[in-house]
C-alpha cells in the first residue's frame, strides 16, 4: 500500500518536527507530518519544556539585559566540557536571536521568567503556558496552513538508496516523499536500550532505576534504524539531560514538577548514609543538571536530600511531601537507612560547618572545613526540627546519542551528507550537546535545526525538480 | 504521610475547630500542590501567581483561588498533567466544583444554600411561581389576559404600589443575602484584612479587572478557550453584552422610578424617553449576551468546568434571555391585545430572577469580585517566601 506522495515528509510530532513542517510549508512544499503518539500525547518531550535560551544584545520584551553570542557559547562550552561542534553550536545560538518573531507568527506567546526562576530572566524566554501551549499553537498553525497531520503513525523503517530517502514505512504502508525530516526524538523511553547502554552492576540493570521525565513514545526506532543503515552516529548512549527527581515520580511524563530543589540547602546522602558530592558547589540552577548522573553513579541509583526546618520556604515546593521526622534517627528510620551511619554523617557535617552570613542568593561564606567531600556554600548545621528528606532517582529528560548532521541539517552517511534526508531535534542534539545541559538549550537546538531542516527539505525538492527538468 | 501523623493532623484540625475539607476542596489542594511545583501557567491569570505565594492550601485559600478562577480553560489545554496523564490535573473543573460549594456554604440564610444542589429545579420552580403569580393576578384584576389597555393603563393591571410592594422587598432581600454571604466569605479568605482599609489603587484595580473581565483575555489578549485549544474573545464580549445589558435595564428601572416619584410621570413612557431607550439597549444586550453565552456553553470542551453545574449556568442565561424577550415584546406590542399577557410574563420572569439572585449563578459575580479585590491587595504585599536561589 502506497499513500499519496507529498513533497516533504516530517517524522515526529514535537517542537523540531513542527518547526520543520511549518518552514517547509512556508517554502511552498506539501507536507505530511507523522506523529507516533495519539493526539492527546502529541508533542514528544516538547510538551514538558518551558523556555528557549536566547541570544540577545539588548533587553527584549521578556528578556532582561543582554546575553551576547560569546557568553552563550562559553556557557555551552563549559557545560559540555568542550564536547560540542562549535560551528553548529553557533548556528543554534545565532538562530535563537531572531527565531522568536517567527514563533510568535505561529501563535507562540512569551512571558517573563516564572516565579522561582529569576536567575533565568536574562537568558531564557518562557513560553506562556509552557511547552504544551507552544505545541498546540504550532499544530493549530500547521493545520491552518494545510500541513497534513497523522497521529498514531509510528514509522518503523525508511527506504534509503545511496544515502537518499525514498519512502517511510508503517508496517505494510509505504509513504513516499521527495524529502524527509527525521525529528523523532531520542531513545530514552526504550527501557531495553537504556539497560544495554548502562549495563549491570552486581547483576542488576542500572537503568532499571531510572525514571523518564518525558514522553513514553521516544523509542529510538529511527535512530537505531539510521545508525544500523550507515548513518554516522554522534554521542555516547549514556549521556543525556539527566536530573535527580523525586523517586516517587511516575515512570514517564513526570515533567518539571518532579524535580526537588532543596539539594543546595541541605546535604545529599546515598543508600549507605554517606555524602558523595559538594552540594554547595555553585548556584542550584547551574548544578541541577549534574545530579541525575551523580545519583546514577550511587549504589542502587538512589540518594536522599536532607534538610531541616530552616530550609522551608526557600525552595520551589516539590510535588510530593517530604518524609518528615522530629529527630535525625527518626528520619533515618523513615528512609530505611542505617541509623548509625546516617546520624554520623549528619554529625560530622554539622561539626564541620563554619558559620557565616547565610545568603542563598549569593555564593556565601557558609562552608565546611575538614570534610570530604566539602560543602562550599550554604553550609548550615542541620539541627532544627522538623527534619525532612526526599528520595531522589535519576530522571532522564532526553538522550544525546544521535546522527551526525551538517549545517544544513543533512544526515551524514560515511562522512557525506544526504541530499534529501534531514534530522532535527533530539535525534541530532548530540552534535551540539556531547554531555551536560543548560536550561532552554534543547528547545534552541530543536527550533534552529527544525527550521533549517524544513527549509533545506523544501529546497532539496526544488533542486530535484530542476535537475529532472 | 504516615497514618499516625495523619490522625494527629486530623485531631489538631478538629481541636482548633477548622472543618475538614470537602472532597472538592481536597481535590483543589491536591492539584495546587502539583501546579505549585510546575508554575507554567503563571502568565494566564491571577490564580497561579496567587498560588505561588503559598506552600499549603487550606480551606480558605482553596475558596479564594476557586473564585479567582474565571474558568477560561487556558491552563487545561496547556497542562502537561491534564488527563489522560495519571496526575489528572484539570484546574478549571476542580475550581468550578469548589465555587458552587462557596455559593452554597456562604448563602444566607444558610439553609437556602441547599438550593444550589438542584439549581435547575430551583430556577424552574421560581419561574413557575413567578409566572403563576402574575398570570393569576392579572386574571384577578382584569378577568382576561387578552385585552388592549387604554392609554396609561399599565397600572390598571398591576397597580404601581402593588408592584413596588412585591419587588422592592425581594430585591432588597437579595442584596442583603448577597452582602451577608460575601461578608462571611471575605472574613474567611482575608482574616484581619478589612476591605475598607484596602489601598485605593487595589480597589480600583479590582474594579477594573472585574468590569473589563481582564482574566478572560488569556494573559496575551487573544482570549480564552471554548471548544478547543484555540483562543477566542467571544466569551468576554458576550459577557459584556450580558452584564452591561443587565445594568442598562437596571438603569431603565431607576430612571422610571425617578420619573414616577420625582416628576409624577406615569408609565408607559414614550419610545424616545430615557427609561425606554435604556431598557431597549439593555434588552438588546440581554438578548445577544445570554444567547451567545449559551451558544458557547453548548460548544464548550467537555473537560471544561463542572458538567453538573450546566443546569445552573444555562438556567440563569435562559432566565435573562426570557426577561429580555418578554420585555422587548411588551414594548413592541404594548398597544395590542397581548399587553396584559406580556406584562404578566415579563414580571413573572423578572420575579424569578430576583427571587433566585442570591441562590443561583448571579452569585459568581459577587464572590469573583471579592476574590479579585483580595488578589489586588495581596499582590501589593511582599511575599514571605524566598524561593529565588
Amino acid at each position: 500500500m502506497t499513500s499519496t506522495k507529498h513533497d516533504v515528509l516530517v517524522i515526529g510530532g514535537g517542537n523540531a518536527a513542527l518547526c520543520a513542517a511549518l518552514t517547509a510549508r512556508e517554502a511552498g512544499a506539501s507536507v505530511l507530518l507523522l506523529e507516533s503518539a495519539p493526539r492527546e500525547w502529541r508533542g514528544g518531550n516538547s510538551q514538558h519544556t518551558r523556555n528557549l535560551r536566547c541570544m540577545h544584545d539588548a533587553p527584549q520584551d521578556v528578556l532582561t539585559d543582554a546575553y551576547p553570542e560569546e557568553e552563550y557559547w562559553q556557557d555551552l562550552k563549559r557545560v559540555t566540557g568542550g564536547i560540542t561542534d562549535e560551528a553548529l553550536a553557533r548556528l543554534v545560538i545565532r538562530d535563537s536571536a531572531h527565531c522568536r518573531d517567527w514563533m510568535r507568527r505561529h501563535g507562540v506567546h512569551f512571558q517573563p521568567s516564572l516565579s522561582g526562576t529569576l536567575q533565568l530572566s536574562r537568558t531564557n524566554a518562557f513560553f506562556m503556558g509552557g511547552g504544551k501551549a507552544l505545541v498546540n499553537a504550532y499544530y493549530r498553525s500547521a493545520e491552518q496552513m494545510g500541513v497534513e497531520i497523522r497521529y498514531q503513525a509510528p514509522v518503523d523503517r525508511l527506504e534509503l538508496r545511496d544515502a537518499r530517502f525514498e519512502a517511510a514505512c508503517i508496517g505494510t504502508e509505504r509513504i513516499e516523499a521527495g524529502a524527509c525530516v527525521v525529528a523523532s526524538g531520542g531513545f530514552e523511553s526504550n527501557r531495553e536500550w537504556m539497560r544495554q547502554a548502562w549495563g549491570q552492576i552486581d547483576g542488576a540493570w542500572v537503568a532499571d532505576n531510572f525514571l523518564i521525565r518525558g514522553t513514553r513514545f521516544n523509542m529510538g526506532v529511527l535512530l537505531k534504524f539510521l545508525i544500523d543503515n550507515g548513518a554516522d552516529a554522534v554521542g555516547d548512549p549514556t549521556q543525556s539531560h539527566c536530573v535527580a527527581i523525586d523517586a516517587r515520580a511516575p515512570l514517564y511524563d513526570g515533567g518539571i514538577c518532579t524535580r526537588v530543589d532543596c539539594v543546595s540547602l541541605g546535604i545529599m546522602v546515598n543508600r549507605q548514609g554517606a555524602r558523595f558530592y559538594d552540594e554547595g558547589e555553585d548556584f542550584w540552577p547551574k548544578r541541577y543538571a549534574i545530579w541525575g548522573r551523580l545519583v546514577a553513579q550511587q549504589p542502587g541509583q538512589i540518594a536522599y536530600s536532607v534538610i531541616d526546618a530552616k530550609a522551608i520556604g526557600r525552595f520551589m515546593p516539590p510535588v510530593f511531601p517530604g518524609e518528615k521526622a522530629q529527630s535525625l534517627p527518626g528520619l533515618a528510620l523513615k528512609l530505611g537507612l542505617d541509623e548509625r551511619a546516617f546520624v554520623r554523617t549528619l554529625e560530622d557535617y554539622n561539626a564541620a560547618c563554619r558559620a557565616g552570613a547565610f545568603d542563598h542568593a549569593a555564593l556565601d561564606d557558609c562552608h565546611t572545613e575538614g570534610l570530604a567531600p566539602p560543602k562550599s556554600h550554604w553550609a548550615r548545621p542541620i539541627d532544627t526540627a522538623p527534619f525532612y528528606a526526599y528520595a531522589l532517582r535519576p530522571g532522564i529528560t532526553f538522550t544525546y546519542l544521535g546522527v551526525k548532521v551538517n549545517a544544513q541539517a543533512a544526515v551524514h552517511f560515511s562522512g557525506k551528507p544526504s541530499s534529501n534526508l534531514f534530522a532535527a531535534g533530539e535525534i541530532m542534539a548530540g552534535n551540539v550537546l556531547g554531555k551536560g545541559y543548560t536550561a532552554g538549550v534543547g528547545m534552541a537546538i530543536g527550533t534552529a535545526f527544525g527550521r533549517i531542516a524544513g527549509t533545506q527539505a523544501a529546497a532539496a525538492l526544488r533542486e530535484d525538480k530542476r535537475a529532472a527538468a | 504521610m504516615q497514618p499516625l501523623e495523619a490522625l494527629a493532623a486530623e485531631a489538631r484540625t478538629l481541636a482548633i475547630g477548622a472543618p475538614l475539607p470537602a472532597p472538592g476542596e481536597a481535590e483543589v489542594a491536591r492539584q495546587m500542590q502539583i501546579c505549585n511545583a510546575c508554575r507554567y501557567c503563571e502568565g494566564f491569570c491571577a490564580v497561579f501567581p496567587a498560588m505561588t505565594r503559598r506552600l499549603e492550601f487550606g480551606k480558605a485559600d482553596i475558596h479564594y483561588l476557586a473564585n479567582l478562577c474565571h474558568n477560561c480553560g487556558a491552563c487545561l489545554h496547556a497542562c502537561q498533567y491534564a488527563p489522560p496523564h495519571e496526575f489528572a490535573v484539570n484546574v478549571p473543573q476542580a475550581m468550578a466544583q469548589v465555587r458552587v460549594l462557596t455559593y452554597a456554604e456562604y448563602a444566607w440564610p444558610p439553609a437556602l444554600g441547599r438550593l444550589y444542589q438542584r439549581n435547575g429545579l430551583t430556577l424552574t420552580l421560581a419561574l413557575a411561581a413567578g409566572l403563576a403569580l402574575f398570570l393569576l393576578l392579572a386574571i384577578t384584576m382584569k378577568a382576561t389576559l387578552w385585552q388592549q389597555l387604554p392609554p396609561g393603563g399599565f397600572y390598571q393591571v398591576f397597580p404601581h404600589d402593588l408592584m413596588v410592594a412585591m419587588f422592592a422587598p425581594i430585591f432588597l432581600f437579595a442584596l442583603l443575602a448577597l452582602a451577608l454571604g460575601v461578608r462571611c466569605f471575605w472574613k474567611d479568605i482575608s482574616p484581619g484584612d478589612r476591605a475598607k482599609d484596602a489601598p485605593g489603587s487595589a480597589v480600583s484595580e479590582a474594579a477594573r479587572d472585574a468590569l473589563l473581565l481582564k482574566y478572560l483575555d488569556g494573559g496575551h489578549g487573544q482570549g480564552c478557550n471554548e471548544a478547543d485549544d484555540a483562543f477566542s474573545l467571544w466569551r468576554r464580549r458576550f459577557h459584556h453584552f450580558t452584564f452591561y445589558g443587565f445594568l442598562l435595564c437596571f438603569a431603565a428601572t431607576s430612571a422610571a422610578a425617578l420619573y414616577h416619584y420625582i416628576f409624577g410621570w406615569s408609565a408607559p413612557y414614550a419610545l424616545a424617553s430615557l427609561p425606554v431607550l435604556l431598557g431597549t439597549a439593555g434588552g438588546i444586550g440581554l438578548l445577544i449576551g445570554p444567547a451567545g453565552l449559551l451558544w458557547l456553553n453548548l460548544g464548550r470542551h467537555p473537560l471544561h468546568g463542572d458538567a453538573a453545574q450546566k443546569p445552573m449556568d444555562r438556567g440563569f442565561l435562559a432566565l435573562l434571555f426570557l426577561a429580555s424577550v418578554s420585555g422587548l415584546a411588551l414594548l413592541a406590542w404594548r398597544d395590542s391585545n397581548a399587553t396584559t399577557l406580556l406584562l404578566a410574563l415579563h414580571l413573572g420572569v423578572a420575579m424569578a430572577i430576583f427571587l433566585t439572585l442570591p441562590y443561583g449563578k448571579f452569585a459568581h459575580g459577587i464572590y469573583r469580585s471579592a476574590a479579585l479585590l483580595k488578589w489586588a491587595i495581596e499582590r501589593r504585599q511582599p511575599s514571605h517566601l524566598q524561593l529565588e536561589a
